[in-house]
């Protein structure tokens, strides 16, 4: 309690009854609950509390809000630590833990301030002229920048938090819980219209628990919000979020808002997410997002101890805090003598109140006089001094344009400085939304102006200066959105308000110093990054004058406030520049940089949200799964699916695994789980006529029951999936496509049949997730499979190759596929996806005494390979067409056309040099080649050298007791029995080129 | 010693006999050649005296004159630096760069600057690594410092596709002479250590290739120190100048037409990016260019955690740290055709779900600034580099996600074929033709994550 010697007696909105301890750079401090951490360093009489980015100069707190430049923060430790948080919007809570950033060995002396006695080298842009010698050096220059550069620090460990994300619709959406968003809340609350108000806050009210000499309808203003509040908190419709940032605002009104649901409480319960993203389709929105006070830019107005006159009084009046005990004010409007006020009330001296303005007149000025304030009408700040906390000014009288001073300075001591430059309206999510901008000489900032989406600003953001017309905008816009979106209701009369008036401002942007700008002191604009106004003449200087040069060469803007508080000041000062000085002029002409999202920093694990970890793109499995991992395969990703990649015994190796699973395939029966393959379903009158265009190959003739390979291309001509399709009844087909392609060609099917077909009756359904699919294969299946399915005749006449038969197998309704991609006799046995395991069981069981042996997807691919089948995605790569996969007898000579049919008949397509398909037998029958391994004619000795093709696959095959690979080389058949070279690092391989087929040549095994 | 550096052209052509990039050049037209004052640090010192408030202007703000023998429409990296190369290399100097405006403000102010050479096509390879060579003594060419940083560029591979995959492009990476170096995960976590390794990850981490001359740049630096120089040289940078038409003679150009009147010209290039299309369009012809939203963001500046670039195809993301302390992330296009410079709110949300997944400490940082571009893709994700059916005018676009890497080579090449009227054999497998001829340079396959 002794600490906080900052504190006023009473007044003020935190809870005096709950005192927290907390940690500040390892120092203990005591606050109340209702403190942030800058009003609780505050009442300790703490300002120093960071580095600038730059020159690391010492800063204080300079706000009291979410604009915050100075004030970052590194809070907590371990993994649950938090960089460059704003110390204006950390709630106190008790055992709070907070260090600043940015210094080394420690705040009050860092050695990183070298950089400030060294400024006169480092002006805007500095590293954009050196470091360039020697060359070879810049890695090591980089890394020392690299070093200085950087603000907080990462946690070390994985988010012992979690995030969630909602979706939400509402009538009207207000962004903004000051008065004019209160008032816009009520008049379409009142409607009984949905509506969600949301603000960044702790408390709704926004200005209102600051400037105390309000009045509404005769009491003081807290009662109208808290009244309202209440009101509010009664509609079932409304839904009121505090502590809740909107971030950004997309197209169609659709804005997200991020809630941080468990930061204020320290330990929360296991059940909250730390922050909670909502994502908002509003009809109407409103926005109400107030504005932010900007500072003067005066010599050294960075001190620890100069903050804006809007958060003095806020830390007055909100927090019971003085910010000093000899207060300065620095105006150029009326607005600070409200602080000056408002301090004096409380006992706290001001030092005197300086006023840019020649001759301020007016209620607030007379009132300041009245009180004995000393006030010094045109005087400008010309120096400040004080190491680590300002301790005294000179002030100097400004010249008539105010462009010079003149006379003697004199010195007044104090340890604050309260400084106002007028107010810019927050219009960040109103450009967002995609409205135009445009430059108010009432408010000199960028107001709204044209609206791109169903949205209205109010309020200070729109630039109105008085609660009146807050509250007055805010009711008539709340109202007239809920008659948008379709209720009914009365206009709510505005109350009647009691607050002083304020006259003129004087915008003097460069508050002149005793010396020319740059010459003595700094004039800082931006504080964060350290930019100065003599950055802003430099810049102008050197050519950078478009408003994006100016931020991107001095990083004006660039920091973690992304400018809330210095725009306006460099754009108006670069505007002075080009507009050959006459103030405020051409502000307009230099325009501004655009607003992004976020609003302020949002976390990113926010917007990650539960799609980590397992949810992120969630593994497919089969409904055979759970025997795989039972059995102890192998997996491998293919697509989204995890698929069982091979079998292994006890002790053996992938290769022993994948020769006993091929020779299990071909000599006695293998099964196979094929249910990852794409299926799509395709009915309706004109299916026959979809698949004759979208396939290569001829359609309309395939009988009911039968089945064909298609190979589908791109309009290039490249070929880009493949499958068997059949033909279940006249009207519908069943289409398998490569597992990792399904997605892809379902889309690709609905956009043929929706933008270039729109009259084909044809309808095209995925049905991947409805099948589970045992596939079996070799000698032994037929017999196997005859025992387990009774209803369908088995024979080579009744159930030919590439036929499909509907019956029962193990009981299961089921429909049977004869094709192959093993080369062996093979039934592919498609049930509902429920009952896989029980089919897959049964199979198993049945097949004990044929020794069945399950085979995962390596295995296969040896059997295909053998076999001289390609694999889509393998043998091709988006530049392959069905000539280079020496597969022209699958494309038609005879169709009208196809997809891709054009630019096969293309120069470069049909010429004798392209890569095409051919087989590789390796000299050593042993060397299995790396599947990718470039192909030379002539080996160099060094590269580069000229490459010819490469191998697509490439194994060791059982079957034909050698390895066999699979390769597209540069004329392709042409060089069958050429002998090519393969250099790896290390050693060469050289193999002969063959026929892409290695087993089996005249296709009988199919048969059985 | 900074004496030395400071004679015109000294250290400039020591590089230049290093170099074997000098197709059409006369090694001795490098650099600042028109009197602009250099930058060094004794500069730096002795402007600290006088307040710097003697430095020159970087680039004039000239009228825009009649005619000139080439008008350069887009005054991006590679409009500037195609600018730059005529001058230096090829001695045409009477040129005008416009833009509708400010210069670099497209896709060369957006992107997330990684620079790279290690494609697997073999035309791909030689001009991404051709550009990479001018890279390597850019900022000594330009005397300004583009922060070209060769932290390296670690590319991951996260199943037995990809690892495939992997084999092949470093295979042909090899062969094509370029550096490359595969990493199995233990090595990438100890290049990497706040990545997660976890064999259990949805998509672990099953090898990499880092490509170590690979890295960043300071992007506006590089449109600004092209400018700079080709400003130097007499060049006129016109901003905030839309072009708005092109004079058409029995198909030969014969200028634009701009919103501050008309310019004749001898040649006209365009290198407008994402607006490629509408440009053409202009001009009478159309472009097997599609125009979509590109979205990168920034994280608040952190202590440097991450010292080389990451890219992965699987989890879809490409990620560094910038000299700032910034994460900069970065994914695929959005899936829809536009012009405005935003986009969707999935695709940072997908990105940013990838990003955790990779680097869980990421989490807690805070996202910054989000921002679109908009890029233009052929069908082969590969640019164009070429004649066009009107006479005279020429086409440099379709640089899709991955433009800046190519910003020295695209000029240099682009210089080249507009000079001779020619493309040299780096820029002719890029000519607008190869699409209904059919020689694609097909980089989608390949690269996934076409950045």
């Amino acid at each position: 309690m002794s600490g906080q010697n900052h504190r006023l007696a009473n007044s003020g909105s935190i809870d005096r009854s709950a005192p927290l301890k907390f940690q500040f750079d390892g120092q203990q401090y005591e606050g109340y609950k209702g403190d942030t951490l800058a009003s609780a360093l505050l009442a300790n009489g703490v300002h120093l509390v960071g580095r600038s980015f730059k020159y690391h100069r010492p800063r204080g707190i300079m706000s009291a809000g979410s604009e915050e430049p100075n004030a970052l923060i590194q809070l907590g430790d371990g993994n649950r630590t938090d960089p460059n948080l704003r110390a204006t919007r950390i709630e106190l809570r008790d055992g709070l833990v907070a260090a600043s950033q940015n210094r080394w060995p420690c705040l009050k002396f860092d050695v990183g301030s070298v950089n400030n006695l060294l400024h006169r080298f480092f002006p805007a842009g500095f590293y954009y002229k050196t470091f360039m010698w020697p060359a070879s050096w810049w890695l090591k220059y980089e890394h020392w920048i690299r070093r200085a550069a950087g603000l907080g620090k990462a946690p070390q460990g994985r988010d012992p938090d979690r995030y969630e994300k909602t979706h939400r619709h509402c009538d009207v959406l207000i962004v903004g819980g000051g008065p004019a968003g209160l008032a816009a809340a009520l008049a379409a609350g009142r409607t009984g219209a949905r509506v969600i108000l949301v603000d960044e806050g702790t408390l709704l009210g926004g200005s209102l628990w600051s400037d105390l000499d309000c009045t509404i309808d005769g009491a003081p203003g807290l009662d109208w919000v808290r009244a309202t509040v209440a009101e509010l908190q009664a509609m079932p419709e409304v839904t009121l979020l505090i502590r809740t940032t909107a971030t950004g605002y997309y197209d169609h009104n659709y804005l997200t808002l991020l809630e941080r649901i468990t930061d204020h409480l320290g330990t929360a319960p296991d059940h909250l997410p730390r922050q909670r993203l909502w994502k908002i389709r509003a009809k109407r929105v409103v926005l109400a997002a107030g504005a932010i006070e900007r500072p003067l830019v005066f010599a050294n107005n960075d001190r620890p101890g100069i903050m804006l006159a809007s958060a003095a009084r806020t830390y007055m009046n909100r927090f019971a805090v003085t910010p000093g005990r000899r207060v300065l004010v620095l105006t150029n409007n009326d607005d600070a003598y409200r602080t000056a006020l408002a301090m004096h009330a409380q006992g706290v001296r001001i030092a005197g109140l300086v006023d840019l303005r020649a001759q301020p007149k007016g209620p607030l000025v007379a009132a300041a006089a009245a009180a004995g304030i000393a006030v010094h009408p045109g005087q400008a700040v010309v120096a400040t001094r004080g190491a680590l906390r300002v301790s005294s000014v000179e002030i100097m009288k400004l010249t008539a344009d105010g462009a010079g001073v003149t006379g003697s300075a004199r010195k007044i001591e104090c340890d604050a400085v309260a400084m106002s430059g007028g107010w810019t309206p927050t219009v960040h999510m109103f450009s967002q939304s995609g409205g135009k901008l445009r430059w108010s000489e009432d408010v000199s900032a960028f107001v709204p102006d044209l609206s791109v989406q169903a949205e209205t600003s109010v309020g200070s953001c729109n630039g109105a200066v008085s609660l009146v017309k807050c509250l007055k905008q805010g009711l008539k816009a709340g109202i007239e959105a809920a008659r948008a979106t379709g209720y009914k209701g009365r206009v709510t009369a505005a109350p009647n308000v009691g607050e002083p008036p304020q006259s003129d401002r004087r915008d003097l942007w460069v508050v002149p110093g005793k010396k020319p700008l740059g010459h003595a002191g700094k004039h800082f604009v931006d504080f964060q990054n350290d930019v100065t106004a003599a950055d802003v003449h430099l810049a102008a200087r050197e050519g950078y004058q478009s408003i994006e040069h100016l931020k991107r060469y001095t990083t004006m803007g660039m920091g973690t406030d992304q400018g809330k508080t210095s725009n306006i000041n460099a754009l108006a000062i670069m505007g002075e520049v080009l507009g050959a000085n006459v103030p405020g002029a051409d502000v307009s002409r230099v325009g501004h940089t655009t607003f992004r999202p976020p609003y302020t920093p949002a976390t990113i694990g926010a917007y990650a949200g539960r799609n980590i970890g397992a949810f992120f793109d969630p593994v497919r499995t089969t409904a055979m799964d759970f025997w795989h991992r039972e059995a102890g395969a192998k997996f491998e990703h293919v697509g989204q699916w995890m698929r069982a990649w091979y079998y292994p015994k006890p002790g053996e190796s992938l290769r022993q695994a994948v020769d006993r699973e091929v020779k299990a395939a071909r000599d006695g029966v293998g099964i196979l789980d094929a249910t990852t393959l794409g299926k799509i379903d395709i009915q309706g009158p004109d299916a026959a006529e979809f698949l004759n265009r979208v396939y290569t190959n001829v359609w309309l003739k395939l009988a009911p029951g039968r089945a064909r390979y298609g190979l589908m291309l791109k309009e290039d001509g490249m070929v880009m999936d493949d499958g068997v399709t059949a033909r279940l009844s006249e009207n519908r087909f069943h289409m398998t496509t490569t597992t990792g392609g399904a997605a892809g060609v379902l889309d690709w099917l609905e956009e043929w049949r929706q933008t270039e077909w729109p009259d084909l009756k044809v309808y095209i359904t995925s049905v991947t997730e409805q099948w589970a699919v045992a596939s079996i294969c070799g000698p032994d299946c037929r017999t196997l499979l005859a025992e387990l399915c009774p209803d369908i005749d088995l024979a080579n006449d009744a159930f030919p190759f590439m036929s499909v038969r509907e019956g029962t197998v193990a009981g299961i309704a089921a429909r049977v596929f004869r094709i192959s991609f093993t080369g062996e006799l093979s039934f592919e046995i498609n049930v509902p996806r429920r009952h896989g395991l029980a089919l897959w069981q049964a199979m198993m069981e049945a097949g004990e005494k044929y020794d069945i042996c399950p085979y995962g997807t390596e295995a296969m691919h040896v059997l295909r390979a053998e076999k001289g089948f390609i694999i889509v995605g393998q043998e091709t790569d988006g530049t392959v067409t069905p000539s280079d996969l020496c597969m022209d007898w699958i494309v038609s000579k005879t169709k009208v056309d196809f997809v891709g049919k054009r630019a096969l008949a293309r120069r470069d397509i049909v010429s004798a040099d392209r890569k095409r398909l051919v087989g590789l037998l390796t000299e050593d029958p042993n060397e299995v080649l790396p599947e990718g391994a470039q192909i030379v004619e002539a080996v160099q000795p060094e590269p580069p050298m000229a490459m010819i093709g490469h191998v697509t696959s490439s194994y060791y095959s059982p079957s034909c007791g050698r390895s066999i690979a699979m390769a597209l080389v540069k004329g392709g058949p042409t060089r069958i029995g050429e002998t090519l070279s393969i250099p790896l690092a290390g050693k060469t391989i050289r193999a002969v080129v063959t026929e892409p087929r290695f087993f089996d040549l005249d296709g009988e095994r199919a048969n059985g | 010693m900074y004496r030395q550096l400071r004679q015109p052209g000294s250290s400039n052509r020591e590089w230049a006999m290093n170099t074997p990039v000098n197709s059409g050049g006369n090694s001795g037209m490098r650099g600042l050649r028109g009197g602009k004052q250099r930058y060094s640090i004794l500069s730096l010192a002795r402007n600290a005296l006088s307040h710097h408030e003697n430095w020159q202007r970087a680039w004039r703000a000239p009228e825009l004159k009649p005619a000139y023998d080439v008008v350069i429409v887009g005054a991006g990296g590679h409009g500037l630096a195609t600018a730059y190369y005529l001058a230096s290399r090829h001695g045409i100097r009477n040129i005008a760069v416009i833009d509708k405006g400010w210069l670099g403000g497209g896709n060369t102010g957006r992107n997330t600057t990684i620079i790279r050479s290690n494609y697997l096509w073999d035309e791909s390879a030689a001009i991404y690594e051709h550009s990479m060579k001018l890279w390597e003594g850019l900022s000594q060419e330009l005397n300004f410092n583009t922060m070209f940083s060769q932290r390296g560029v670690l590319t991951l591979a996260h199943s037995e596709h990809e690892l495939r995959e992997m084999t092949r492009r470093v295979e042909a990476i090899r062969l094509n002479g370029i550096d490359s170096d595969v990493l199995n995960p233990a090595q990438i976590k100890q290049t990497v250590p706040i990545i997660d390794t976890d064999p259990r990850l949805r998509y672990p981490v099953m090898g990499g290739f880092i490509q170590r001359r690979g890295g960043t740049a300071r992007h506006d630096a590089v449109a600004w120190g092209y400018a700079r120089a080709a400003d130097d040289m007499g060049v006129d940078i016109i901003q905030n100048c839309a072009v708005t038409g092109f004079l058409i003679q029995d198909g030969v150009v014969k200028g634009v037409e701009t919103e501050k009147g008309t310019v004749r010209a001898g040649k006209v290039a365009c290198v407008v990016a994402g607006h490629a299309g509408v440009v053409a369009d202009m001009a009478g012809f159309r472009l097997p260019i599609t125009s979509r939203p590109l979205q990168a963001l920034v994280s608040e500046p952190i202590k440097p955690i991450l010292d080389v670039v990451i890219m992965s195809n699987a989890v879809h993301m490409y990620v560094s740290q910038s000299d700032k302390g910034e994460i900069v992330l970065g994914a695929g296009a959005d899936a829809y055709n536009g012009y405005t410079q935003r986009g969707s709110l999935t695709v940072p949300e997908g990105m940013l779900a990838a990003a955790v997944e990779l680097f869980p400490v990421f989490s807690r940082l805070q996202m910054l600034r989000s921002w679109g571009g908009i890029v233009d893709t052929c069908p082969d994700a590969s640019p164009v580099i070429s004649k066009t059916p009107v006479s005279n005018l020429y086409f440099n676009c379709g640089w899709g996600t991955g433009g800046f890497k190519a910003t020295p080579g695209s000029g240099h090449v682009f210089a080249d074929l507009i000079a001779r009227d020619a493309p040299n054999k780096i820029a002719a497998p890029f000519t607008l033709d190869r699409f209904s001829g059919g020689y694609l340079i097909d980089e989608h396959g390949a690269a996934g994550v076409a950045h």
